[in-house]
This record gives structure tokens, C-alpha cells and sequence, in this order.
């Protein structure tokens, strides 16, 4: 099939961008999306022209390096897919595709389709963690888990950390990602101690990267590649608001 | 040369235990003076930095990928095994000793396997305490579940994702040692060389994959934790960025390279669909339990599968293996479908697949049964392939999926460069010619979290105080090459692409070296890798500069030393004139078409030194002493 | 202080602020409504509510301040977030769209900023009674011979009106729309919205919009088609 591509080329993080058109002949409709790329990239270099840079690592939908807009929507049209899991059958001939980078201030675009997500590094480090010293762990079955609350910890923790929750927001808010990040250790018994520091810390460190706030539309969890429900994000405004009145009241 | 595997003297059993207690320390005071680099942040590079950061060392930590969490690790399914004996199903550690042993196909070193099950417990306990969230029972218990090679169930699992669950347990870690100001991370830096002074690693040459800038680090010793080379076949289940590099690059440096030519295929991937395919996807062998493989007894045949009479199907797994059907090991059921598809009779596009059917399955049990068992992996199928395989059989076909060799080294994980230690996949040292299921997970998060941190202890105690400054002439020479090969691959400007050239290597590599070798097929490899070597360094194509982001430029240096490595890996498959593990040697099998060991001439390690360019590698071998273990036959009768 | 300072100066502090000035708005708009209902019995009854209303004294001021403070409260955050959020995109999809945002929360900024433009007209009107400056002159006498403000009359002669009629409809109208993403929106705010109760919320909260909508355009409507007089 043919498809006519816009894409987004910007040199340089300090660079202007443009949208460039592309046509992308004789696709390949069992290709996923970004061997569609490579198609286009291979013809670009053999043109003399620079490829077009986009993250990618596993293509299996895990690493979470993968990153495109598609006509306005992150990862593309499939629900609870990543662009690189995402195949060409889903478009038709003659479809024209904008492609985009993420787009929000805490990810500035490193070039074309690449963008900085060293934010969300930035957050964990503030206390997405569980202060344990490596060797001085109990035997792992003396604090037993609720399979419930294994079960919801998992469903939070399958977090892939793409942003595409960031970049689907209106506002750019990175809510569902600290939301599931904190929810996960949060629920389990092993986070518990350090709940209240790990939630005000990372919400403290999120809004000093610069994401917008949450708008309780959910578009978030509409493209999230896992499927990871605003619930978490409700969770976190639980927490965070009875850690910050523990703090207003108690010191 | 000599080799000194360092292996502490004592019964198998306390050798670890006495060896920890008497490995020398670093003064705590101390140990803030030391600096450590470490490359690669999967299970073992992050598990490695987390852990020496927190004891006290100063580290650095490099990653290609844009955030640490992204190793391919992370892609690992399905889990972890620990000898924690739950299930009270009789395990024990010497158990799972064994089981590696011998799934190893006996070419592993025995005080490295044991320690490995040692300590496999400890990192289960670790890995609970960070909140990595395992499957639970109802009463709030860690769950099991079975795994191929074993008789007892003492694999831990986090659904469908240990890897990525494990790996976000020692990226937090990390995260918090960063936080702490233990650990300095570099992402998106690529190591393209190894410094050694005096003799010693004692820095890396890495460019920035931003802004281009090459730089020099400096440290006191040095770790790699920079996976496997299953990329060198350009097609495997490997993430696109991984590769051979900064191994490749100490090899050169002089570091030895361990049996190149253990590589495992995994039976049950998605097949490829056309040319410009990109990666293949590995799905659970579980499958296998209730599917039957299949293929047209006609050549060339293409009538859709359910219009082929079941007269004129080939269940050649069934009718070749009658007592384990289709569930016959992974090497065995590899090749047999590399038979039928180079006999031609293979299905789908390009002829390079097999049909595992569920149809009987589901008449047998119900589709509601499968769905359950497997409806996660019949999703992932759709998703990639479009079909139903509740309704037309899945079409599969092997791919490669881990590689068993590595750099050599010691019982301290120090190779035999002084200062350079190798862990998780990028080492040698514990899974032999083949590794069992759930156990590269084990093998990373044992060497990052609990070996590596105390036994780096052996070497930094001897050598107090020598850092070097990155202005010494060692390091600016080999920051000169590095320019030097930067600047080499964007002027040449000639007509192919890259992933042309990696494309041919690979397709040349897969069919002369992959599930079957012969001596034949791995001659003219040798001999045409140089012949495409030539061309590439004649007429690829690199576009832009090296002073930015360009992943043209990332990609041909990663795919000049795929193009020298893929030489030492036929060399040396060459060399082992038997079939071991994930080494299948065509004129040494059994009538029945089994692998066909050759104890007495190679219970060695092959352990290659680089010579020179276009040189022939020396071979040293370590020999396998075996005092716990008698070596025997892997039987699938 | 300083907690609490820092608390209303975080992205999640003040999604509080909103969601609970909202609650208080919400609720008073509710006892509104079904203060002005009232229209429909005898004149003498909205009449007598309207005067223990204003004769309430220091207690009607001080409901009118803390329903002023909610107000700032309310705009004050929703302008400090609307910055924040416009910082935090700076350069825009140049093809945009959503999946599932309702229309409703993609139009909160819009419905809210003409709804306080009402709010400011709608006081202007019956409160200060400078839109219609014979409303200060309207009284009447309840059976009990007090004299109080013609409230009934007031509102009458408003919608009778076509123009004020249907300047109400749309005001009360992009109310209700606010609403209704407000309504369940504030749940999530505070943590109380999951899974189990989000679809019995979010139709709560269209039937309360509609429910809202339909009784407060009743009472412009009967004055218009003379079933109040």
C-alpha cells in the first residue's frame, strides 16, 4: 500500500522543527510500524538524505523506548499497543500519517521523533525505591503479601515508562506514570515505611520537571500500552493528601 | 598463557561460603577512594552499581539506552529460579546445581554453577524486599511454577514479566544510589573501547550518542554488563541496540574470548513475514504442551492449512521423537523444523515456518481451556500477525535467543585482564553449551547483587591508590582510534546501508552457523566474513556527521565488530569437533540425529586471544575439572 | 503554615483547591436552585424566604464571604493550573485528538469563564439590582403585613424578557455542562473515585446536569409561557 507521511524533523533540541512529507510506497501491510521506518530510512540514506531518528530497543513492546504521535495519538489508532508492536494492516492505502514526537516541556525533543525522558529517572531517584541494603533482605516468605495486593502492585508495576500518558495528556501531566510508580510500592507492605516521604518526594519532584497538572479526562490510561486504570492515579491523591496533612499537622 | 580460574580449594559445597569469609576487604574508609565503572545497566550492571555505590565505592554507570530501566533484561517472560524448595517438592541447592549442570551439557564450570545455586535464594529475598511484586498464593505466600530441565517448581514469576519486574527492582535500587550521590549515570553513552594501563583496564573511551562528543573515563576497575551477541545473526529475539562491542573491544584489547560458539536457539518464535523484518518475537514454549507441529508432506505446497487432508500432514515431531512428541527439547525440535523447511516444505511467506496446531486441543478440552491457558500468547500472535490461532494453526519458527559464550573469566568474574571484571550474559562463566529456563535471570542478579561486590574486593585491595588521569597518553591514544574509526565510517560514503550489510552477515551467519554447523558450511563462512568485512569498510553508506545524534554512525560501529566477531564464533564452532549444548555439529550425532558429546577430547573451554587484525586467534583451553560431578548423557528417551 | 503553604503551592494541592471549592459551590447552587423553585407556589412564600435571607445579618455575610473566599478559591486555582498547564506544552501536536475525553472536560476553561461572566451579571441583577434599577423600588406585603422585596415579581418581570430569558438558559446551561465533569471529576480529586463506583459516577453526574439544566430553565420557561405571573 501507499501511504503520504508527515513527519517531524528537527535537527537539534535548540533547532526549529517542521513537519516534512514523505511518500511511503509499497508498504508492506504485515510490517509493524517502525520496520515501516526503517523501510522509509533505508531509502532516505540510499538517497543521500539523513534517516529519520526514533527510539527504539526490544520491539516487543517491553522496553518502553518507542515513541511516536500518530495523527494526534500516542503509540497510534491500536488500544494498549506500542508503536513498535503496532502493524501496518491497521492503516489503509493512501492514509496520510502525521507522525510526532511526545510532546511536553519535561521531554524536549533530542531529535526528530526522540525526546528526553530522563524526567521520569529524575522522579524515581526522588523515591521510587524501597530503601533496602543489598544482603541484609529477610527470608523472602516471613512478610507474606495478599495475592490482592500482589495482584494490584503487579497491575501498577507493569508500567513500561514510555510517557505516552504525558504525551496524551492535554496538559501534559505525568500523573498516571508517578501514580503507578508510587501505587505499586505503596500497596505493598514492603513500601510501607517509607509511603508518606516516597509520595510527597515524587510528586515534589514531578512538578519541578515541569508537567502540567492532571485534567481527570483519563486519556492517559486510554493510550497507556498497559492499560494502567486512573485508579492509581486516585490512589496517589489519597496519598498524597493524607501525607501532606500528616505533615501540616503533625511536622 | 596460563589460566588461573582462581577456584578456592575445599569440598565443592563450602568452597563460596569459606571463600567469602577470607576474600580480602576494602577499608570503608577507603572504599570512597576507589572509582568503578560499569557498563551496562541490565540485571547485572545495575544490580552491580546499585550494590558497590551503596557499599561505599564511587561508580560510574554507562547505558546506550536512554534510561537504565531499559536493558533488554527487561524483555526476559518467564522467571526466575531460586532453590528455595516452597513447593517442598524436594529441591535443594545441589539440586539446582545439578539441573544447570547438566543442562549445560557439563561444559560449565562446577564452583561457579554452585555458587550460582547458592545464592539463588538470597536473591529471591532481595528481590521481595525491593517490592518486586511475584505472583502470590492466597495465603499471601511466593508462588512457583515448573520449568523446562527441572523435575521440581522453583521458578519465581512476576506474570509475564520478571524481567521487566527484576529490573525495575535494581533500577530503584540504582535510582537510589544515584539519589545518594554513589553513582553517576551516564544514559544515551556508548562505551567504544577499553584503556588498559600497565596492563590493568583502567578506563573507557565512550561517545556521547547526543552530542557526539568522544570522552575518556578513568577508574580503578572496570565491569561489563553488556549482554549477549545474539545480534551478530541480525534476526534474533534480542533488542535491536544490543551488541557485541565493548566485549569485542577488551577481546582486542587482549581479554580472551570463552566458547563464542554456544549459542541457544528458541523453538517457538513468531516466523519472519518478509525481508524487512526487524526482530522476532519469542513465544512461551508452553505451547508446545498442548500444540502439534506439523508440516505438508508435499513440497512446496500452499494450500491454506485447512485444506491439507490429514493423510497428507507430517506431524514429523510425532512420527521422528514417538516418546516425546512435541515436546521434545528445544535444540532437537529446532533443527527438525529447520529440516522440513530447507527440504521445502516449509509454510507461510518465504517458507520458513512450521504449523503448531491447537485444533485437536481444543476439540479435546474446549476453546475455553486454551484461552485460559494461552490466551495472553494467542493475543501477542494476533497483535504481530493478524491471525486467529484459535481458528488457522500459529506458524512458528526458531530464533535465536541467548548466547551461552562470553569473556573469559576467573572465580572473581575477573577476566584475565587484571581490573576487568565481566557479568550477567557478556561473561562466559556458568550456563556451559546451554542454559536452562529462568536461569539467565538467576545468573545476572547473582553476579551484579552478590558476587561481583565482594569479589572486586580481591582485586582493589591490591591495588591501592594507582587511578590514572584521563590525560595519560594510554587513554588519549585509544581516544585517537576511536575518532579515528568515527571519522573512517562517515567518510567512506559509499552505496549500501548498514543493515544491508548486517543483513547479509546475519543470513550468512544463521545458515553456516546457527542451529546446525558443519565443517563445510563453517569453512566458506570464514572465509567470505572477511570478503564482506572488505566491502563494508569500502562502500557503506553513513550519512551526517559524528558530532550528533546519528544512528546510522551507532549502528555500523556496533556492526564492524559484529563483522570481526562473527568470524571468532565460526572459528571456533569449527574447532569443537562435537555437539554439546547449543553447539550442533552435523558429523557428530547419534543415528537418532542426538547430539554426540566428545568428553574426552573437548571438556574444555575454548578461550580465544586476539592476535591482530585479519590474524588467526590463538586457542588456550581450560581444562573442565570435575570433582562433584561424573559427566553423562543427556537423554531425551 | 509552611506545610501547608507548600501543600497549595503543589500541582496536587491545588486539584484540592478546585475539588473542594467546587463541592461548596456545587452545594450551594444546589440550595439555590431549589430556593428559587419555590416560584411556582405562592408569592408569598418565595417572598418570605427571600426576606429571611437578607435578614439574616451578620449570617448572611458570612456565608456570602466564604462563598466569595470558594470563589476566588476556585478561579484563583483553575488560572494557576491553566498556566501551568499551557507552560507545560509549549510547542503543540500539530495534529491533535483524543480517544475518549468527554467534550465536557475538554471545555472546562471555556464553560467556566462564561459562567462566571453570568455570575457577575446574574448578581448585578437581583443582588445589587442596577440591571434593572426598579427592582430597588419593588415591595409587596406578606399576609402577616410584613413588607418585604417583591422577589416573585422581580423574577418575573426579568424573564420576561426574551433576551435576559434566554441569556439565563445559556448561563445555566454552561453550568450544568461544567458540571458535569466537575461533579464526578472532584471524586477523583480526593482519591474516592475507582473502577467499581466510575460508571455509576459518571452517570450520576450526567443525570445531575440534566436534573440541574431542566430545573432551572423551567422557571425562565413558565415566565415566558405565562404559567407563572
Amino acid at each position: 500500500m501507499d501511504l503520504k507521511l508527515r513527519v517531524w524533523r528537527q535537527k537539534n533540541r535548540d533547532a526549529e522543527g517542521r513537519l516534512v512529507e514523505y511518500d511511503a510506497k509499497d508498504i508492506d501491510p504485515e510490517m509493524s510500524f517502525l520496520e515501516m521506518l526503517d523501510v522509509i530510512n533505508e531509502r532516505l540514506v540510499a538517497a543521500g538524505d539523513d534517516p529519520i531518528a526514533f527510539d527504539h530497543d526490544c520491539r516487543e513492546g517491553i522496553c518502553g523506548a518507542c515513541s511516536a504521535t500518530i495523527n494526534g495519538i500516542p503509540h497510534g489508532p491500536q488500544r494498549a499497543t506500542t508503536v513498535c508492536q503496532l502493524h501496518m494492516r491497521h492503516f489503509k492505502d493512501g492514509d496520510v500519517l502525521t507522525i510526532e514526537p511526545f510532546r511536553a516541556k519535561a521531554f524536549p525533543v533530542v531529535r526528530d521523533l526522540v525526546v528526553d525522558r530522563s524526567a521520569f529517572d529524575r522522579i524515581i531517584e526522588a523515591g521510587g525505591f524501597v530503601s533496602v541494603r543489598t544482603g541484609s533482605a529477610p527470608e523472602a516468605n516471613t512478610l507474606p503479601v495478599p495475592k490482592q495486593d500482589a495482584d494490584w502492585a503487579m497491575d501498577a508495576a507493569s508500567c513500561i515508562g514510555c510517557g505516552a500518558c504525558v504525551a496524551a495528556c492535554k496538559n501534559a501531566s505525568a500523573m498516571l506514570f508517578v501514580a503507578a510508580k508510587a501505587g505499586h510500592l505503596n500497596t505493598l507492605p514492603q513500601g510501607k515505611p517509607e509511603k508518606d516521604r516516597r509520595v510527597l518526594s515524587m510528586v515534589a519532584a514531578m512538578d519541578e520537571a515541569g508537567f502540567g497538572n492532571c485534567t481527570n479526562q483519563y486519556e492517559c490510561s486510554a493510550v497507556c500500552p498497559k492499560s494502567i486504570s486512573e485508579d492509581f492515579i486516585a490512589q496517589l491523591n489519597r496519598d498524597y493528601l493524607k501525607a501532606s496533612l500528616k505533615k501540616c499537622l503533625m511536622g | 598463557m596460563k589460566l588461573d580460574s582462581k577456584i578456592p580449594s575445599g569440598p565443592l559445597a563450602e568452597k563460596w561460603t569459606r571463600y567469602r569469609s577470607e576474600i580480602k576487604l576494602v577499608n570503608p574508609a577507603n572504599k570512597r577512594k576507589y572509582e568503578i565503572i560499569v557498563v551496562g545497566s541490565g540485571l547485572a550492571g545495575a544490580a552491580a552499581a546499585a550494590s558497590m555505590g551503596e557499599m561505599g565505592y564511587n561508580v560510574k554507570c554507562f547505558c546506550y539506552q536512554d534510561s537504565p530501566r531499559r536493558a533488554h533484561s527487561i524483555a526476559a517472560q518467564g522467571g526466575i529460579n531460586a532453590a528455595k524448595n516452597y513447593q517442598n517438592d524436594g529441591d535443594s541447592i545441589h539440586r539446582l546445581f545439578y539441573d544447570t549442570i547438566k543442562g549445560g551439557d557439563f561444559r560449565a564450570r562446577e564452583a561457579n554453577v554452585h555458587r550460582l545455586a547458592e545464592v539463588s535464594a538470597e536473591i529471591i529475598d532481595q528481590c521481595a524486599a525491593q517490592g518486586v511484586p511475584f505472583a502470590r498464593e492466597y495465603g499471601g505466600h511466593l508462588a512457583n511454577r515448573s520449568f523446562g530441565g527441572a523435575q521440581v517448581s522453583r521458578t519465581f514469576y512476576a506474570r509475564g514479566q520478571t524481567g521487566q519486574q527484576l529490573l525495575l527492582g535494581a533500577y530503584s535500587a540504582l535510582c537510589r544510589q544515584i539519589a545518594a550521590g554513589t553513582v553517576k549515570m551516564y544514559p544515551r553513552t556508548e562505551m567504544l573501547d577499553l584503556v588498559l594501563v600497565d596492563g590493568h583496564a583502567k578506563g573507557i573511551v565512550v561517545r556521547d550518542m547526543v552530542t557526539g562528543e568522544i570522552s575518556c573515563h578513568a577508574a580503578d576497575a572496570v565491569a561489563l554488563g553488556t549482554g549477549g551477541y545474539a545480534n551478530v545473526y541480525d534476526l534474533s529475539t534480542n533488542a535491536r541496540g544490543c551488541n557485541v562491542t565493548a566485549a569485542y573491544r577488551a577481546y582486542k584489547r587482549g581479554a580472551l574470548f570463552a566458547n563464542p560458539c554456544y549459542t541457544q536457539i528458541h523453538p517457538t518464535c513468531i516466523p519472519v513475514s518478509g525481508d524487512y523484518q526487524s526482530k522476532l518475537t519469542l513465544m512461551s514454549e508452553s505451547l508446545r504442551n498442548d500444540g502439534r507441529v506439523w508440516v505438508p508432506k508435499k513440497k512446496g505446497d500452499t494450500r491454506k492449512p485447512h485444506e491439507i487432508p490429514e493423510d497428507e500432514r507430517d506431524y514429523y515431531l510425532e512420527r521422528k521423537y514417538p516418546s516425546y512428541g512435541n515436546l521434545a527439547p528445544r535444540d532437537i525440535s529446532s533443527r527438525s523444523a529447520k529440516e522440513v523447511c530447507d527440504e521445502g516444505r516449509g509454510v507461510g511467506p518465504g517458507g520458513q515456518g512450521v504449523y503448531l496446531d491447537f485444533s485437536d486441543s481444543i476439540e479435546r478440552l474446549g476453546l475455553a481451556v486454551i484461552q485460559e491457558r494461552y490466551g495472553n500468547l494467542f493475543e501477542m500472535y494476533e497483535r504481530i500477525t493478524g491471525e486467529d490461532a484459535y481458528k488457522v494453526p500459529m506458524r512458528i519458527y526458531p530464533a535465536l535467543h541467548y548466547t551461552m559464550g562470553g569473556l573469559w573469566v576467573d572465580y572473581n568474574l575477573m577476566s584475565n585482564i587484571p581490573g576487568l571484571h565481566v557479568i550477567g550474559e557478556a561473561n562466559f562463566s556458568d550456563h556451559g553449551a546451554n542454559r536452562l529456563g529462568a536461569s539467565a535471570l538467576m545468573q545476572g542478579l547473582a553476579d551484579g547483587y552478590f558476587v561481583l561486590p565482594y569479589t572486586i574486593g580481591a582485586y582493589l585491595a591490591d591495588v591501592r591508590g594507582k587511578r590514572p588521569s584521563v590525560d595519560q597518553k594510554e587513554f588519549q591514544d585509544v581516544k585517537k582510534e576511536v575518532e579515528e574509526q568515527t571519522n573512517r565510517l562517515v567518510s567512506i560514503q559509499g552505496d549500501r546501508t548498514v543493515q544491508s550489510f548486517h543483513k547479509e552477515l546475519g543470513k550468512l551467519m544463521w545458515d553456516k552457523a546457527g542451529m546446525a554447523r558443519n565443517k563445510k558450511g563453517l569453512e566458506e563462512a570464514i572465509a567470505k566474513i572477511p570478503e564482506i568485512r572488505e566491502e563494508f569498510w569500502k562502500n557503506v553508506r553513513v550519512p551526517g556527521s559524528g558530532e550528533e545524534l546519528n544512528q546510522e554512525l551507532e549502528k555500523a560501529g556496533r556492526l564492524a565488530d559484529f563483522l570481526e566477531f562473527g568470524e571468532l564464533l565460526c572459528r571456533d564452532a569449527l574447532d569443537r569437533q562435537e555437539s554439546c549444548g547449543g553447539h550442533f555439529r552435523e558429523e557428530h550425532q547419534t543415528e537418532d540425529g542426538e547430539a554426540l558429546r566428545d568428553d574426552e577430547n573437548y571438556s574444555y573451554v575454548s578461550c580465544w586471544e586476539h592476535r591482530g587484525d585479519n590474524e588467526k586467534p590463538a586457542l588456550h583451553k581450560e581444562p573442565l575439572v570435575y570433582e562433584e560431578v561424573k559427566m553423562a548423557t543427556r537423554s531425551y528417551k | 503554615m509552611q506545610n501547608f503553604a507548600r501543600l497549595f503551592r503543589s500541582s496536587l494541592g491545588k486539584k484540592y483547591v478546585m475539588a473542594v471549592s467546587g463541592l461548596i459551590l456545587l452545594l450551594f447552587v444546589i440550595g439555590h436552585l431549589v430556593g428559587n423553585l419555590q416560584i411556582f407556589a405562592h408569592p408569598d412564600v418565595i417572598n418570605a424566604y427571600a426576606h429571611f435571607l437578607q435578614n439574616l445579618g451578620p449570617g448572611l455575610w458570612a456565608v456570602r464571604l466564604i462563598l466569595l473566599i470558594t470563589l476566588v478559591a476556585h478561579v484563583w486555582a483553575a488560572v494557576e493550573l491553566t498556566l501551568e498547564n499551557k507552560r507545560a506544552r509549549p510547542e503543540t501536536y500539530r495534529q491533535d485528538d483524543t480517544i475518549q475525553a468527554s467534550y465536557a472536560s475538554r471545555t472546562m476553561r471555556i464553560s467556566g469563564f462564561i459562567v462566571l461572566a453570568f455570575l457577575i451579571f446574574h448578581l448585578a441583577h437581583y443582588t445589587l439590582q442596577v440591571v434593572d434599577t426598579e427592582y430597588q423600588e419593588m415591595y409587596t406585603t406578606l399576609a402577616d403585613g410584613t413588607e418585604v422585596h417583591d422577589v416573585h415579581a422581580m423574577m418575573v418581570k426579568g424573564f420576561q424578557s426574551v433576551w435576559i430569558s434566554l441569556f439565563y438558559l445559556v448561563g445555566v446551561g454552561l453550568l450544568s455542562w461544567h458540571l458535569r465533569h466537575g461533579f464526578a471529576s472532584m471524586f477523583q480529586s480526593i482519591g474516592l473515585r475507582n473502577a467499581t463506583i466510575a460508571q455509576t459516577l459518571e452517570k450520576t453526574a450526567i443525570g445531575f446536569a440534566i436534573i440541574y439544566f431542566l430545573g432551572n430553565a423551567l422557571i425562565p420557561i413558565a415566565v415566558l409561557a405565562g404559567w407563572v405571573s
